[in-house]
């Protein structure tokens, strides 16, 4: 395991190489001079010239590789032409709140996804069988902006339960330690704030919630149908083990990789920003920087983005290639 | 002898789209204390169906059984809730099952395994498990039973971890075994040594054991007494040397006749002609009358009962034995042996 782990782990090494490679000459490949459009159309030809050489913009593509690898490397990510800010320092609000975001509908799409697969699997052909793979097929068709629009209609203005938008009270905000709302609010024991962070996040959670959770649900009970057919878990019920045990604990195990695989997935698209869904819940999240970078022609800002998203899918990968491993001792690394 | 097992007019059915499958169709049989029961027969006959009735583990949907009872220690496990087939299951009367390398779930220790099925019939800590769960092992002939414990069945070999099924199979010592086609999966010198370990083990420990085989070297080897199934029915049942030496039955003799002698120069091998019906697609008469040599008109037409044969205990469906007994019907006699 450990040696699997290390090996793992030096894999990296090449991938994200290519990463940052494919991310530095996609930017390149962008037309327009960037010096240019820094300074703007009025600019005169001899500033232009002198931009460019202050940006190193004249050195041969490699040289600028290796010095762009070197910023990434020491946590350099250069500076926002709209806010002259370190990009470095300004991304993490905005990636917090996404992973915040993420992680409480993960959460809830893995929690109801996998035990309404698994007893779909255990009861096939119930009703409630038949009821929730329709409720799934509803999820993964249904269009997230409609369904967002929906909630808030729903929920904020018809029934007037949750707040519509936002991560928080602006009227009293968050003091912000980490940026991760709710473990901040715990820090600094405002329960009050707490229980209003928890508010803010049900609606847009449970919109982003919808597919993954509908993915997962299938897949799961395809994984355990497949598995409880075994010879295994024959032997595991005529050892008389209760149902719910040959369930929960020899069948899950044994059908948990391909589960493993779509969550970790589907964590990665949630990861890099779910556009739609912190556009309509006005959620300040990497996804909206991005595009708010995209608008304004913010190229460090793209570029970082770009960069930071890949690498939290890279790392993503990596976890459920190690919780493959944990699951299941005959997987080896060759 | 007592038996400690009985099962009467046992019928289980397969309900699929394709209509009704009677995979087995009312048995009679018993099954005494100490003694090892060979249950012979092709494939499709319903010998396992037989065996997963017996622990309550037919497939339902589609499978169910319809009537009869199977009385084990006078109590009817077909009328049993699930609750106390659970209490049976692994504890009085447990199973090995035909394929040593899918039987053990992949992602957990042997140790682990075992230990569950220990703690599943007993309140004992995990240690006192552990330990009982070593000594088997080394009982099982497994000589590296404290490493062991701590592998994954990947790492083990068929034969080893047939061992170890067997090991699971008798650790809360149970009065009955049944071993479904135990040896089938297995090369042959491993298959002598797991045969000679369950025979050892029955002897030892009086543990019933129902050998469920198509193997008939298997039953000549180990069984005192043998079933022959064909079709959902048994069609002859007799102790271990009547079935060999005088057997009635023209596919019983068929069978016997199949097997390669290697005294005998054959250019060919015996083989009976034709194919097992489908369970179910034969309504009326004997069910072998399609493939068998001596068929008349009344094996087509009727249903033959099972008649007296030469030695203690013997019976055999087929008309032609009707002469022997005087047409006397045995069907009463064979439940309360």
């Amino acid at each position: 395991m450990l040696t699997y782990t290390l090996r793992r782990l030096l894999m990296l090494i090449p991938v994200l190489l290519g990463m940052a490679l494919i991310v530095f000459f996609i930017i390149h490949a962008i037309p327009g001079d960037p010096a240019q459009i820094i300074l703007g159309q009025q600019a005169t030809e001899e500033n232009v010239e002198a931009l460019n050489e202050q940006l190193g913009l004249n050195e041969p593509l490699y040289v600028q590789f290796f010095s762009y690898l070197g910023n990434i490397l020491t946590g350099d990510l250069g500076e926002s032409f709209q806010t002259n800010n370190a990009i470095s320092e300004e991304v993490w609000p905005f990636l917090a709140a996404t992973i915040e975001l993420s992680f409480v509908a993960m959460l809830i799409a893995i929690v109801i996804g996998v035990n309404a697969g698994i007893i779909s699997a255990w009861f096939q052909n119930s009703w409630f069988d038949y009821s929730a793979m329709l409720l799934a097929l509803i999820g993964v068709s249904i269009p997230i902006f409609w369904l967002g629009l929906m909630e808030q209609w729903a929920f904020s203005v018809e029934l007037n339960w949750l707040p519509s938008s936002g991560r928080e009270n602006v009227r009293d905000p968050v003091e912000p330690i980490t940026h991760l709302f709710l473990i901040d609010t715990l820090i600094q024991g405002r329960l009050d704030q707490f229980v209003d962070v928890v508010r803010h996040l049900i609606l847009p959670s449970v919109a982003l919630a919808t597919i993954p959770m509908a993915i997962i649900a299938r897949i799961t009970r395809s994984s355990m149908l497949e598995v409880m057919k075994s010879d295994y878990i024959r032997t595991a019920r005529a050892k008389g083990m209760r149902m719910f045990g040959v369930v929960y604990k020899h069948s899950l195990k044994n059908a948990v990789i391909p589960v493993l695989t779509i969550i970790g997935l589907q964590t990665g698209l949630l990861l890099g920003g779910a556009i739609l869904t912190e556009t309509i819940f006005s959620w300040p999240g990497i996804g909206r920087y991005i595009y708010g970078a995209i608008d304004a022609r913010d190229y460090p800002v793209i570029q970082s983005g770009v960069l930071i998203v890949a690498t939290m899918f890279i790392f993503i990968n990596l976890i459920v290639d190690l919780l493959y491993a944990a699951v299941d001792p005959r997987i080896k690394y060759h | 002898m007592t038996s400690i097992l009985q099962v009467k007019g046992l019928k289980t059915t397969f309900f699929t789209d394709e209509g009704n499958i009677p995979a087995v169709d009312d048995i009679d049989f018993h099954l005494d204390e100490g003694e090892i029961l060979g249950i012979v027969g092709e494939s499709g006959c319903g010998k396992s169906v037989t065996s997963l009735s017996i622990m309550g583990l037919v497939p339902n949907p589609p499978g169910k059984i319809t009537d009869g009872s199977i009385t084990f220690q006078e109590e009817d496990l077909t009328k049993a809730s699930e609750k106390r087939m659970r209490e049976i299951r692994g504890n009085e009367i447990s199973m090995i099952f035909q394929e040593p390398m899918t039987s053990l779930n992949p992602l957990f220790t042997i140790g682990n395994q075992l230990i569950e099925a220990v703690k599943l019939h007993e309140k004992v800590s995990k240690q006192k498990a552990l330990h009982r769960v070593i000594e088997m092992l080394k009982v099982v002939g497994l000589p590296r039973a404290e490493e062991m414990v701590n592998e994954y069945p990947h790492q083990l070999s068929g034969g080893m971890r047939q061992r170890v099924m067997i090991a699971m199979a008798f650790i809360c010592n149970p009065k009955i075994l049944i071993a479904d086609e135990p040896t089938t999966a297995l090369d042959v010198t491993i298959q002598a040594q797991i045969l000679h370990q369950m025979k050892e083990l029955n002897r030892k420990r009086n543990t019933a054991v129902m050998l469920i085989t198509h193997d008939l070297g298997v039953v000549a080897e180990v069984c005192t007494r043998v079933i022959v199934m064909y079709c959902g029915q048994i069609i002859e049942q007799a102790d271990v040397n009547t079935i060999f030496q005088s057997p009635k039955h023209p596919y019983t003799i068929g069978l016997l006749q199949s097997v390669p002698d290697i005294r005998e120069k054959r250019s060919r091998l015996f083989s009976i002609k034709g194919n097992v019906p489908k369970p179910g697609s034969i309504q009326k008469g004997c069910r072998f009358a399609g493939r068998c040599e001596q068929a008349h008109d009344r094996c087509f037409a009727e249903d033959p009962p099972l008649y007296k044969g030469d030695g203690q205990g013997h019976q055999v469906r087929c008309f032609l034995h009707e002469s022997i007994e005087e047409a006397h019907h045995v069907e009463d006699t064979i439940t309360s042996p």
